[in-house]
């Protein structure tokens, strides 16, 4: 298992955001994070990278203790906010993050590419769209080909083609023995994922793939499987 | 400690201003402009210019390196780039000394156009090396420097960032012996301002202005002394600094 997650507890802001959650994520698959606004998607996110201050429980990523130094260019981390330097062109962003990493400069066309931002390389990230930051930010974290990217909702406010490209980016990252870890409040991108964690109130509500999930609940989809197991009980 | 690192961070703040071309311009020229306001306030009144104008080129490099590192290094820790950096293999040295490399690089251009213009175009009557008015400007400039990384850790806006000028910056120019000689203090004040680095600062520069010697580089040992308790001040504002960059948060 590449993450191993058990009994966490994170307390934030004097409220309780974690709930004695216990999961792990495999390598070769896409993990899915889906819960509503609010439920503890980041912080949850924050504590397998490392940079979240935890009250109980244990975060293990590839044999080591989270954020521990060894992993540091072995985990992607893609927050909500873009993260680059805006008034930075895209290139020179990749270039500094590459040098930071240590890895090759042909890593920054490599990710730029994955990306489809080969056009823009050369502009300021400030003068970019959301969508177009957010991509910036998502090659920054591709680069070194690391083991575990956690990618906090990646796809918000995407073009729909763009949006089904990144997806299958992420199964070819997968595919290619990375673990993928991405979060989403938007139900209808949980069907792209190979596994699903619903979350709600910083408790897990189903960990399944998504059709054992719309068996085992009798919905039709995800929306309706998440609302069935909030007013129906965990049927786990 | 990773000079890879550290080299990386401070080409990049470089290559930051670099695009900001204002920004650039302003570091560069202000001071120079400003010394040429003050040696022209004094055109009819006598050696003014010579008593003030080097303690104002301690000052300018201090309290602009203050206010830029200050409100950058914010906007670094509000961007969620400072937690990036340090999520990969960025020491909290790297990150500090890639700042002081950077900001002291431009300490030295802006240090070297403003005693060249006072030295050779406005006539300051200097007795001590004209090169180490610009090497005391640069530590002077990594002072501001570090203090500005020390005190962003307790601004959450720039706004608030900006108000710390007022509170660190202008007790220290009040103090450090441009108004009134620091010995003609009331004893209270006096001590105070024996513990301010900037009151160093600016004894080193009137220092080199005033006197000369026989010993290394024709300066004043003294010269060396305040010099070196400036330096102590970097490098305690930089370990405070330090301990102000947390890779793990609530």
């Amino acid at each position: 298992m590449v993450v191993d997650v058990r009994d966490l507890n994170i307390n934030r802001g004097g409220t309780q955001a974690v709930r004695d959650v216990s999961f792990s994520i495999a390598p070769g698959e896409v993990t899915g994070l889906l819960g509503p606004s609010g439920c503890g998607k980041t912080t949850l996110m924050r504590a397998i990278v490392g940079v979240q201050i935890v009250a109980s429980g244990s975060v293990t990523v590839l044999g080591l203790p989270a954020g521990h130094a060894k992993l540091r260019d072995r985990v992607g981390y893609v927050t909500q906010a873009p993260s680059v330097y805006d008034d930075l062109t895209v290139s020179e962003n990749l270039k500094f993050f590459a040098r930071v990493l240590g890895v090759s400069s042909e890593e920054v066309g490599r990710c730029v590419d994955a990306v489809d931002l080969s056009e823009q390389q050369d502009r300021v990230v400030r003068a970019l769209s959301g969508g177009q930051q957010s991509r910036v930010a998502l090659a920054v974290a591709l680069l070194g080909q690391p083991r575990l990217l956690v990618l906090d909702e990646p796809t918000v406010g995407l073009d729909p083609v763009l949006r089904r490209d990144l997806w299958a980016m992420f199964h070819r990252l997968a595919e290619g023995g990375a673990a993928v870890f991405v979060s989403s409040h938007v139900m209808d991108e949980a069907e792209r994922c190979d596994r699903l964690l619903l979350m709600r109130d910083g408790m897990l509500l189903a960990d399944d793939s998504p059709s054992a999930l719309l068996e085992r609940t009798g919905a039709s989809n995800v929306e309706n499987a998440f609302l069935e197991l909030v007013e129906h009980g965990s049927v786990r | 400690m990773n000079p890879r690192i550290m080299g990386a961070v401070a080409a990049r703040v470089l290559n930051q201003l670099r695009h900001d071309h204002r920004t650039l311009a302003m570091l560069l020229v202000l001071p120079m402009l400003l010394m040429s306001l003050l040696w022209w306030m004094f055109d009819n009144a006598g050696p003014g210019f010579d008593r003030f104008g080097p303690a104002l080129l301690a000052l300018f490099p201090f309290i602009i390196m203050f206010l830029v590192t200050s409100v950058t290094t914010l906007r670094e820790r509000s961007s969620g780039t400072l937690e990036r950096l340090l999520a990969m293999p960025t020491g909290k040295v790297d990150f500090l000394g890639g700042y002081a490399i950077a900001f002291g690089v431009v300490a030295a251009v802006q240090s070297a156009l403003a005693v060249a213009l006072c030295v050779w175009v406005l006539d300051l009557d200097l007795v001590g090396p004209a090169w180490m008015l610009a090497v005391v400007a640069v530590v002077d400039a990594l002072l501001g420097t570090a203090l500005g990384l020390f005190v962003s850790a307790f601004a959450r806006t720039e706004f608030q960032a900006v108000q710390f000028m007022p509170a660190i910056v202008i007790p220290q120019i009040l103090l450090c012996g441009l108004f009134v000689p620091r010995e003609q203090l009331p004893r209270v004040l006096e001590v105070i301002s024996d513990v301010l680095p900037l009151s160093y600062a600016v004894d080193a520069m009137n220092s080199v202005a005033q006197t000369t010697s026989d010993k290394f580089g024709a300066v004043d040992p003294a010269v060396w002394n305040d010099l070196a308790v400036v330096a102590a001040f970097v490098v305690g504002s930089l370990v405070l600094g330090a301990a102000t960059l947390r890779r793990r948060t609530a």
